[in-house]
C-alpha cells in the first residue's frame, strides 16, 4: 500500500509540535513514547500499520479546535481516530501526521425522551447509548457487530451498519444533528433534535466521509421503542442458491424483516462449535430472519415467512422460544468473525453490496474463485440489503498469502460491482479498497468529490492517504476547462 | 428571460451548460416548473427545460428499486409503483393545490431537488433517505455520478444527500435512482378529538414513543379541521389529532386497540378507515387546508416535537395566522395575512430557543426575494456552503439566488 511521501519537514518539528500541542491539552494528553504509541499504530484491519508522529487525546470542543487550528497554520496533517474498530485502514496513523483520538469524549450529554433523541459525545460507544436508555424501554436501532467497542462519531465517519438495518437504516438514516471542527478551527453545527436542517444537507455529506471532511465532537440520535415483540427464525439449505433464493423471495412478497442474514457452511460450523447458538449443522446455507412489532404482526409474518421457506425448498425451520433463545441465535452470528479468527491463523473481510438477485451467481463465483485461489472462504453477510462480508483466510506467515488474499479480494469486490453493486456497504474505502475507486467511479467523478474535500480542507491535511487513489492539489481541481464559447449542438431545441 | 433551451439528452444538457459557463448565460433549471414559487425567485438568464429528460429506465419490483430519468413525472412513477402494491415511502408533497393548481405534482427530479418528504417522515425518512444513485451535470459543464443502485453503500462520499434539497443550485440532474418500498396492506387512521395544541404534543409523543410503529401524527386545531375534506374530521366539532397506523392486517388492528387504550385520556376517541385515511393525510401532506384563496403567505418550520405548540404560541402571539401540526409536532404548517416582510423576524424569532429552522413557503415573488427563504446561516456555516456551491458551480450558472442571496 502506498501512502503519501511523509513530510520530513513537519517529522524533524516534532517536539516544537509536541511542546505546542501540550500546550492545548494539559496533563496525560499528548503520547510520543514509541512503546505507548504502539497501541495507536493500526486499527481494524490489522495488516497494515504505522506509528503516528504522536497522538493527542483532547476533551473539549475547543481544544480540537485550537490542535486543527494550530496543525492548519503548520502544516500538519491529522488523522481522527475513534475506537480504531474500522475495518477499511481509515484510521491507519501515518508517519508525519499527529492522530487526535476522541476516547476523552466519553460522556452521553443528554437524554430526551421527549423529542426521542441523545446527544453524545463521539467517543461514546454504540452500545452506551441504547443502555442509557434501556430503562425506559428505548434503544438505537444501528447495530454493528461491533457495538460494544467501536464509537458513535466512528459510525458516523462510517456510516455504520448493521443486522438491523435492513428495517430501521443505516447510521445516516438515525442521525439528527452533529457539532464538527473544520481542519481551520472553525466550530459548526448542523441539525439538531428537529428533522431536515434547510440549505445543503451537510449532515448527510459529513456521514460516511471517513475522516475526511471535519473531526466530529458532538452527535444527535434518534432514539425508538424496542418492538413489543422480537422473533427470530431459522432457516436451513441445502445449497446457496435456495437460501439466495429465499431472501428474494421474502423481500419480493414484500416483507421488510427487521434483519435477515446468512452464514454458509464454513460460518455456520465456526460459529457453532465457539457459540453453541443451536445452528443446525447438517445444512450448506443457514438464513437468520428476525419479525418484530405486535405479537400479531410477528406471528403473521413468521406463518407466511414458513411458507416462503417451505416453497423454495428449506430444509427446516426453527422459531426462538423465548427471548433468551432469540439471543442465542444472534450471539453466534454476531460472534461469527471471532468465530472465524479461531480455525484460521488470519482472515480478511470483505464488504460489498450486490443487487439481491445476483446473490447465488455471485457466491458460485466467488466460490470458484476460492479454488483458483486456494485460500478458503466463509460467508457471514446481510443477505437482505444484499451487503456480503466475504472472509477470506489466509496465513500472514506463509510468504506471499497476504498478497494472494489482498488480490483476492480485490477480485470480489470487481464482480460486485460488475453485477451493479458497490465496493463498500458499510466497512468505508479507508486505505483498503481506495485503489479500487476507479472500477466504480471515473476521474471526473472523483474529482467531483475531491472538490467537495477541498471546500472543507483546501490543503488536504485530514486523513490524507485514504478513500481518493490520486491526491490533486485543490488549484488544479478548481480550474474551468471550457472552450467552447457557442453550442456545439445546434439542434437543441429552443423555445 | 430570454429563450430556453431545451436538451433532449445528458451530451446536450453539458453542451447546454459549458456554453452558459463560457460567459454567455445562467439558467433556471426546470422539470416541469410546478416548484417555481417554492424557494427564492431565481435570477438566470435563460431557462433550461429539461422536460424532455422523461422516462422509467429501470424498475424492478423485487429489487424493490427504480432508476428513471430525471423529468419523469412524479404522476408516472407512482401509478407505475401502484400497478405492484409499491410506493415512494417518503410520501412526496404535491404543492400544486397551496400554489393555485395546475402546476401537478411535478417530476422526480424536482421532489429530489427540494427534498420534499410527508408525513412519514420521522418514520420512514426523507426523500434524501430513499435516493439511491444519481448522474447530474455540474455547473462545470462536467458529467459526474455518485451513489449506486444498491441500499447499502458507503463507497465515496454521499452526494446523494447533498444533491438532495440543493434546489438545483450544484448540478442538472439527468438520472435518478431510488429506493421504493411496499405500500401497506391496511391503513387505519385513530383520532382524538378536541385536544388542546399542548395535550396533542404529549397525545403523539405518547403514540410516538409507544412500540406502535406510527406512521403518521398530526394536530389539527379547531379551525383548520373544520376546513377539512374528510367529514368525519371536519364535523368532530373540535380539534382533531390523527395517529396513522398501517402494516400488515392482523397487525394494524392489534396497534389501533393498543392505540386507543394509550389515548383516551386525551379525549373522544374516533377512527378512520382507509379511504378517509388517504384523503386525510394527503391533505396533511399537501397543506390543502392553507390553499384557500392563495392570498395568505404559508411558513412551514422543523422543530424539535416537543417544542412544536411553545414555538406555534409565540407566533401566532405576534402574528394574526393559523397553525397546524405535522410530524408529531416537528412540522409546524403556519398561514398569516400577508405582511411585507412575511412576519420573519417573530417566525425566526420563536425557534431561537428550542432550534430549528423555517422555511417560507408561499409568498410573492417580491417578498420571498426580499425575506430569507431558507433559514439565514451562521457565519462559518454560511461560509461553507458557498464554499461547496463553488465546487460545484464556480461561476454560478446553475439557478443563482434560488437558496439564498448572491448563491
Ligand atoms: C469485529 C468487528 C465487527 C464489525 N462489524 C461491523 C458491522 O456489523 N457493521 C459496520 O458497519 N461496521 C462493522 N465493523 C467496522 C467498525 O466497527 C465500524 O466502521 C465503526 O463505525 C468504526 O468506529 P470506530 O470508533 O472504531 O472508528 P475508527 O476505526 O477509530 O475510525 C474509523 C474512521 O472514522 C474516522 N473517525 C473516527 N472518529 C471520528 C470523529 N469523531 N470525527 C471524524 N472522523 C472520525 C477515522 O478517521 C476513520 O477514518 C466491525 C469491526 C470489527 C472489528
Amino acid at each position: 500500500m502506498r501512502m503519501p511521501e511523509p513530510d520530513a519537514g513537519v517529522i524533524s518539528r516534532r517536539s516544537e509540535i509536541i511542546a505546542a500541542l501540550g500546550a492545548i491539552v494539559a496533563g496525560e494528553g499528548v503520547i510520543f513514547d514509541d512503546d505507548e504509541l504502539g497501541a495507536y499504530e493500526c486499527d481494524g484491519l490489522t495488516a497494515y500499520r504505522q506509528l503516528p508522529l504522536l497522538v493527542v487525546l483532547p476533551e473539549t470542543t475547543e481544544q480540537v479546535s485550537r490542535i486543527l487550528d494550530f496543525c492548519h497554520l503548520n502544516g500538519v496533517k491529522v488523522v481522527p481516530r475513534g475506537a480504531g474498530t474500522s475495518l477499511s485502514g481509515g484510521a491507519l496513523p501515518l508517519a508525519d501526521a499527529v492522530t487526535l483520538g476522541l476516547s476523552k469524549f466519553n460522556r452521553i450529554i443528554e437524554v430526551d425522551f421527549g423529542n426521542r433523541a441523545v446527544v453524545a459525545q463521539p467517543g461514546v460507544t454504540n452500545l452506551a447509548i441504547t443502555a442509557a436508555v434501556a430503562d425506559k424501554g428505548f434503544y438505537y436501532a444501528p447495530d454493528p457487530s461491533s457495538q460494544i467497542a467501536c464509537s458513535i462519531g466512528g459510525n458516523v465517519a462510517e456510516n455504520a451498519g448493521g443486522v438491523h438495518c435492513l428495517k430501521y437504516g443505516l447510521t445516516t438514516n438515525n442521525l439528527l444533528g452533529l457539532e464538527m471542527v473544520l481542519i481551520n478551527g472553525e466550530v459548526i453545527r448542523l441539525g439538531g433534535k428537529h428533522l431536515d436542517g434547510g440549505g445543503y444537507d451537510l449532515l448527510g455529506l459529513i456521514t460516511g466521509s471517513e475522516g475526511l471532511l471535519a473531526v466530529i465532537t458532538e452527535v444527535t440520535v434518534r432514539i425508538l421503542k424496542e418492538p413489543q415483540t422480537a422473533r427470530a427464525v431459522l432457516l436451513g439449505f441445502s445449497s446457496n442458491q435456495a437460501a439466495g433464493d429465499c431472501v428474494a423471495a421474502v423481500i419480493g412478497s414484500g416483507i421488510i424483516p427487521a434483519a435477515m442474514e446468512m452464514m454458509d457452511k464454513p460460518a455456520i460450523h465456526a460459529a457453532e462449535d465457539f457459540i453453541h447458538a443451536g445452528y443446525p449443522l447438517d445444512v450448506e446455507a443457514l438464513l437468520i430472519v428476525e419479525l418484530d412489532g405486535p405479537e400479531a404482526e410477528v406471528t403473521y409474518l413468521i406463518e407466511r415467512i414458513e411458507a416462503i421457506a417451505g416453497d423454495v425448498g428449506a430444509l427446516g425451520v426453527r422459531v426462538s422460544w423465548d427471548e433468551n433463545e432469540r439471543q442465542k441465535f444472534w450471539a453466534g452470528r454476531k460472534a461469527a468473525f471471532p468465530a472465524i479468527g479461531r480455525i484460521t491463523p488470519d482472515y480478511y473481510c470483505m464488504d460489498g453490496t450486490i443487487p439481491r438477485h445476483r446473490l447465488p451467481e455471485v457466491l458460485n463465483r466467488t466460490a470458484e474463485m476460492s479454488d483458483r485461489y486456494g485460500l478458503r472462504l466463509a460467508n457471514v453477510f446481510h443477505a437482505g440489503d444484499g451487503n456480503l462480508h466475504p472472509l477470506i483466510l489466509y496465513d500472514a506467515n506463509v510468504p506471499g498469502e497476504l498478497e494472494k488474499a489482498e488480490d483476492f479480494g480485490a477480485d470480489i469486490l470487481r464482480l460486485c460491482v460488475e453485477v451493479g453493486g458497490v465496493l463498500t456497504g458499510e466497512h468505508g474505502v479507508g486505505v483498503e479498497k481506495r485503489d479500487l475507486m476507479g472500477e466504480m467511479f471515473s476521474e471526473d467523478d472523483m474529482k467531483q468529490q475531491q472538490r467537495v474535500k477541498c471546500a472543507f480542507d483546501p490543503d488536504g491535511l485530514l486523513n490524507p492517504g485514504k478513500v481518493y487513489p490520486t491526491l490533486h492539489r485543490c488549484v488544479e481541481l478548481g480550474r474551468l476547462h471550457v472552450s467552447r464559447g457557442q453550442l456545439r449542438f445546434p439542434d437543441i431545441p429552443r423555445f | 428571460m430570454s429563450e430556453s433551451l431545451g436538451p433532449n439528452s445528458a451530451e446536450q444538457v453539458i453542451e447546454a451548460v459549458q456554453w452558459a459557463v463560457s460567459g454567455n448565460a445562467s439558467f433556471e433549471v426546470l422539470g416541469s416548473g410546478s416548484k417555481r414559487p417554492y424557494g427564492r425567485p431565481c435570477q438566470a438568464s435563460q431557462a433550461l427545460d429539461l422536460s424532455a429528460l422523461s422516462g422509467i429506465g429501470l424498475y424492478e419490483p423485487e429489487e424493490l428499486v427504480m432508476g428513471a430519468a430525471a423529468a419523469t413525472p412524479l404522476s408516472e412513477i407512482e401509478a407505475a409503483l401502484a400497478e405492484h402494491s409499491q410506493q415512494l415511502a417518503f410520501e412526496p408533497m404535491n404543492l400544486s393545490a397551496l400554489y393555485g393548481g395546475g402546476g401537478g405534482a411535478g417530476t422526480i427530479g424536482g421532489v429530489i431537488a427540494c427534498n420534499l418528504s410527508g408525513p412519514r417522515r420521522p418514520h420512514a425518512g426523507a426523500a434524501r433517505d430513499h435516493l439511491l444513485g444519481f448522474q447530474a451535470v455540474s455547473g462545470r459543464g462536467e458529467v459526474f455520478k455518485s451513489g449506486g443502485r444498491v441500499v447499502k453503500n458507503v463507497t465515496g462520499f454521499d452526494l446523494s444527500k447533498l444533491i438532495t434539497g440543493s434546489f438545483g443550485t450544484l448540478g442538472v440532474l439527468t438520472e435518478i435512482t431510488f429506493k421504493v418500498l411496499p405500500a401497506p396492506q391496511k391503513l387505519r387512521t385513530v383520532l382524538v378529538i378536541g385536544a388542546g395544541d399542548g395535550a396533542a404534543i404529549q397525545a403523539m409523543n405518547k403514540a410516538l414513543q409507544s412500540a406502535c410503529e406510527v406512521s403518521g401524527a398530526a394536530h389539527l386545531p379547531a379551525a383548520v379541521a373544520a376546513g377539512c375534506g374528510v367529514d368525519r374530521v371536519s364535523r368532530a366539532g373540535g380539534a382533531v389529532t390523527a395517529i396513522r397506523v398501517e402494516g400488515p392486517a392482523p397487525s394494524v388492528d392489534a396497534r389501533c386497540r393498543t392505540l386507543r387504550g394509550l389515548l383516551e385520556e386525551f379525549g373522544e376517541m374516533g377512527q378512520l378507515s382507509s379511504g378517509d385515511s388517504m384523503a386525510l393525510w394527503r391533505q396533511v401532506r399537501d397543506a390543502v387546508f392553507f390553499a384557500g384563496d392563495g392570498q395568505s403567505q404559508v411558513w412551514r418550520l422543523s422543530v424539535p416535537p416537543a417544542a412544536g405548540a411553545e414555538t406555534a404560541a409565540e407566533i401566532l402571539d405576534a402574528i394574526d395566522g393559523r397553525v397546524y401540526y405535522d410530524w408529531g409536532g416537528g412540522l409546524l404548517w403556519l398561514a398569516m395575512a400577508p405582511l411585507a416582510d412575511a412576519g420573519y423576524k417573530a417566525v425566526r424569532g420563536a425557534l431561537k430557543a428550542s432550534g430549528g429552522h423555517a422555511t417560507l413557503v408561499r409568498a410573492s415573488d417580491e417578498v420571498r426575494a426580499s425575506v430569507p427563504v431558507l433559514q439565514p446561516q451562521p457565519a462559518a456555516l454560511a461560509a461553507l456552503t458557498a464554499r461547496i456551491k463553488d465546487a460545484f458551480d464556480p461561476k454560478g450558472v446553475l439557478n443563482p439566488g434560488r437558496m439564498y442571496e448572491g448563491l
